[in-house]
This record gives structure tokens, sequence and C-alpha cells, in this order.
């Protein structure tokens, strides 16, 4: 039996789903997940975390995938003394076989707590403690019978993600599912075995909707765009209207570069100010899509607080078409880790990297020739710096 | 702290097993913990990397990063992962008696 977890019933009021229900089920079957109900209701009784960190746990000739923890009172919580995650690499998309969850969360239950998460930060799937002991034999079932592998950790390439691209959204303007798994099977080597100065999240959006957050969740966000104009549908335009859509309200004056306008009924683009935002696209989803020569732009830089505060990533090629085998791709990857890794400090993002060294002389290390779009919207820019300048007597 | 004892020597260990008395380290204790991280029987290779790794951690204080090792002993990523299955930086670390590298999760 469980013992009594006031602190968390809490969390079980009210209408919505709650982690602790979760944690109750899995705990009437699993020592581990009984003795993580048990620690977590004396976190919250105490305000104190119980959880320690701990570097050395792997699998055989993996140096990623693993992350350590451990109870830091394994005399009071011996079912979580040791309480380790595991990272499974992500299918593109995020697309899986019912066959090969069911096989996945057998394995799981047989040697973890039973419970997972889908899908952390990086698009891993989360499975939540288990032992050191049980680490390998876990990891050679989900292998060979489950056909998983191994998301990255520590300071390499981490699992790359996209957005459902094409296989199922209208405004894909390439196929990032594709390049999530070419992408993944070509730097699988480096995944698995880091040997970067700090960690480097490559995350693939379909278009500027931007619905993996690549641009503030990834050291190289490649973010579809086009270069040629939005193609408009001029009578379904006027459909919208006739139907009594406020487009002038909605649309028009709320597009952020006050590029569009509408005469006698027909709306006009001017696509050079355009600063492919989407909002009128996705407002007038019949009348309005993309341009035809589609492609991406790959910026750089992106990352959360830790050492430093946030970055927002910025344009680093501003298009670029995209077309198996994503040669230059690859390439620039490679040039930004001979770079980065040289030069970097220890525990330096490739985005506070830049930031130390300056925009320019890290265009002049990847040999790529400065171009206005990078600073189009100079404010928007994190690695120009504006000083003001006094003139003596003000 | 816990205590260990390795090829007949006590020692204070961390609680992962890395060895904090780094001047009472011998030889014949790295043979001992090489069993525990996979690397056993030593061979030269093995060696040439556990000793870069002193080397570099009396000049900087600290176990060098991954790129460094490669750099260092010429092994190439992966053949340093396939001599230490469990990691070229915290393999040979605390095989050679040094404290854990710092990594990020
Ligand atoms: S980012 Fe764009 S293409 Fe991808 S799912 Fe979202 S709206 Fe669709
Ligand atoms: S995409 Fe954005 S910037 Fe471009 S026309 Fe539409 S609303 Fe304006």
């Amino acid at each position: 039996m469980v013992d009594k977890t006031e602190m968390l019933d809490e969390l079980e009021k009210g209408p919505w789903p709650s982690f602790v229900s979760q944690i109750k089920e899995q705990a009437e079957k699993n020592p581990i997940s009984r003795d993580l109900l048990r620690q977590l209701e004396q976190s919250y009784k105490d305000k104190k975390l119980y959880w320690r960190h701990g570097g050395v746990v792997g699998v055989w000739g993996y140096g990623s995938g693993m992350i350590g923890r451990y109870s830091a009172r394994p005399d009071l919580f011996p079912g979580v003394a040791e309480f380790h995650t595991v990272r499974l690499n992500n299918p593109s998309g995020w697309f899986y076989n019912t066959k090969s969850l069911r096989q996945m969360c057998d394995i799981w239950e047989k040697y973890g707590s039973g419970l997972l998460y889908m899908h952390g930060m990086t698009g891993d799937i989360l499975l939540l403690g288990t032992t050191t002991e049980n680490l390998q034999p876990c990891f050679d079932e989900l292998s060979s019978e489950a056909s998983f592998d191994l998301g990255g950790s520590g300071p390499g390439i981490r699992t790359i993600s996209c957005c459902v691209g094409p296989a199922r959204c209208e405004w894909a303007c390439y196929d990032t599912l594709d390049v999530t798994y070419d992408l993944t099977m070509t730097f699988q080597s480096e995944m698995h075995r880091p040997s970067l100065p700090h960690k480097f999240k490559i995350k693939c959006s379909g278009c500027p909707n931007d619905c993996v957050g690549a641009i503030l969740r990834s050291d190289l966000p490649i973010i579809g765009t086009w270069r040629d104009t939005i193609q408009i549908d001029q009578e379904a335009v006027s459909e919208y209207i006739n139907g009594g859509f406020d487009i002038v309200s909605y649309v028009i004056n709320r597009c952020p570069t006050q590029c569009m306008r509408l005469t006698e009924k027909e709306l006009g683009i001017n696509d050079r100010e355009c600063s492919r935002c989407m909002h009128c696209i996705n407002v007038l989803p019949k009348a309005l899509r993309p341009g035809k020569e589609r492609g991406a732009t790959i910026l750089i830089g992106g990352k959360t607080q830790l050492v430093e505060g946030t970055i927002i990533s910025s344009v680093l090629i501003p298009f670029i078409k995209l077309t198996p085998p994503y040669q230059e791709i690859k390439d620039l990857v490679n040039k930004i880790w001979d770079f980065w890794g040289e030069y970097a400090r220890g525990r330096e993002r490739v985005g506070e990297f830049i930031q130390r060294i300056g925009l320019g002389d890290f265009l002049e290390g990847m040999g790529i020739e400065p171009n206005p779009y990078m600073v189009a919207h100079p404010r928007e820019n994190p690695h120009i710096k504006f000083e003001e300048y006094y003139r003596e007597g003000d | 702290m816990p205590t260990a004892t390795i090829a007949g020597i006590e020692l204070e260990v961390d609680e992962e097993g890395f060895i904090l008395e780094p001047e009472k380290w011998t030889p014949e204790i790295g043979e001992e913990i090489s069993k525990e991280v996979g690397c056993w029987p030593m061979t030269e290779e093995h060696w040439k990397v556990v000793h870069a790794l002193r080397d570099y951690y009396k000049d900087y204080g600290m176990v060098p990063p991954l790129r460094q090792i490669s750099k260092v002993t010429g092994f190439e990523m992966k053949r340093l992962y396939e001599l230490f299955p469990y990691g070229p930086g915290k393999g040979p670390a605390k095989i050679g008696g040094l404290t854990k590298p710092a990594g990020c999760v």
C-alpha cells in the first residue's frame, strides 16, 4: 500500500488530468513508482528537492541517451535510490504505430517504473526511472525487439525533431520529416558519441509558424519559407468578404509590416516588405498560401537561459533549397562544429560563442558572406550591439 | 564519503566510485577499475589515453574536453568509444584516479 499523500492529493482535484493519479496507478504494482510517490510527498512537505544528478551511467559503446538520477535519501526511499532516465530517439514527426508503442511500454514496465513522458524538450521519449543494473538489458530489448535507438545527451548533437510537415500540413515548405530522418542517420555516430563543447540542437519547422519552436529551442533551426510571392486566390478572397468576414480588421490591419491593401475587393501584397510571418495565410487559409518557390531559412544560436540568458536565433542562410541529400546543410553543420569545437570555451553554446566573438568573426570562420537579411531588423538581432555616442558637451 | 579497497589500498571515493585521493593512485588500481568500466585487460592504447588525461590534468586541473582527448591522443572519436565503451572522458578519468569530468545532461 502507498502511504498517505495529503499534499499530492491536492494535485488530483479539479477537472484536469493529474500526474499524481498516473503515478498512483503505477504505484499499485511497481515499487519504483511507490517510492517515487513517497519521496515526492516528502519534497512537497519539506519544500526541498530530494534528487541528485549523476553522470556516469550508460550502455555499452554509447556516450549518450542515459541520464543518471539518484535519490538523496536512499535510506528512506530505496525504490528510487537509482532513478535513471532513458532517452529514446523519436521518429520524424512523432509518428508511431501502436505495435511499437505497446512493445516499448511492455519493456519499460519490465525494467523501469512504467512511467514515461512524451516528448521531452528535445523531442525524445523519456522513460523515467530505472536502476543502473537494468539499463543495459532494457536498452538491448528496446533496440533489438522494438527497434528503438537512444537519443542524444551530453555535449553533442541531440535528437533532431520536426513538425508533422507535409505529412499532415499544407503549409510545409519542405519535407521536414525527410530532412530530420536524413540528418539523424548522417549524424548518428556524433549523437551517440558526444564530442562538442556543449549540446547542439537542430529542429525543423516546415513554415514560419514554427510549430516545434525551433527558433528559440535549437542551435540550428531550419525553418521553411518561400522566396517568391504569396499565392492569392482572389475569388476565395471575395468569398470571405461576401461571407461577412472583416478582412481589413483581422488581416490587413494586423499585418506586422503593413504591406497589404484591399482595392475594390482585390487583395494586394507588397511581397518585398512581407516578413513571412504567416498571419494572413493562417487567417485566410482558403485564399492564401505560401509561394511556389519554397525552401528554408537556416538560423543559428537559439537557446534558453543557462550560463547566459535566452537567445533567439538569428538568420545565417536567408534562403536555401532543400533537396536530398541535403549536402549543404551537412557541410554547414560540420563547419560549425569544427570552428566552434576548436575555439569555444568549455560549456559554451554556439549562440554564446557568437555573442562573445561577434557575428562578423563567426561568418568569416564559416566562410559566409554577410547579407543584409541577417540584420534586416537590427533590433531583433541579439548579435548586433548598438553603442550610443555622445559629443562632448552633450 | 565512502571508501573502497582497490588493489589492496583503501581509498576515499565519491558515490560513483571516482577516487578522491589521487596521490594514492597506482597503475594497479587503474587496472582493477578498468574491469568496472569495460576496458579490461588494459592495452597500450588504453594506457596512452589514461596517461594523456593524467598529464593534461596535471597542467590544467581538469579532464580535457572530448575533442581535446581525441587531439592529444591522436585517436578518432569512434576508436575512443571502442576503447572506452562507457565514454572516453569518464572511463579513463576513473581508471586514472581523476575526478569525474563535468558534463551537461
Ligand atoms: S510549422 Fe508550418 S508546416 Fe509545420 S506543422 Fe506548423 S504550420 Fe504546418
Ligand atoms: S505573411 Fe505576414 S507580413 Fe507577409 S503579408 Fe501576410 S501578414 Fe503581412
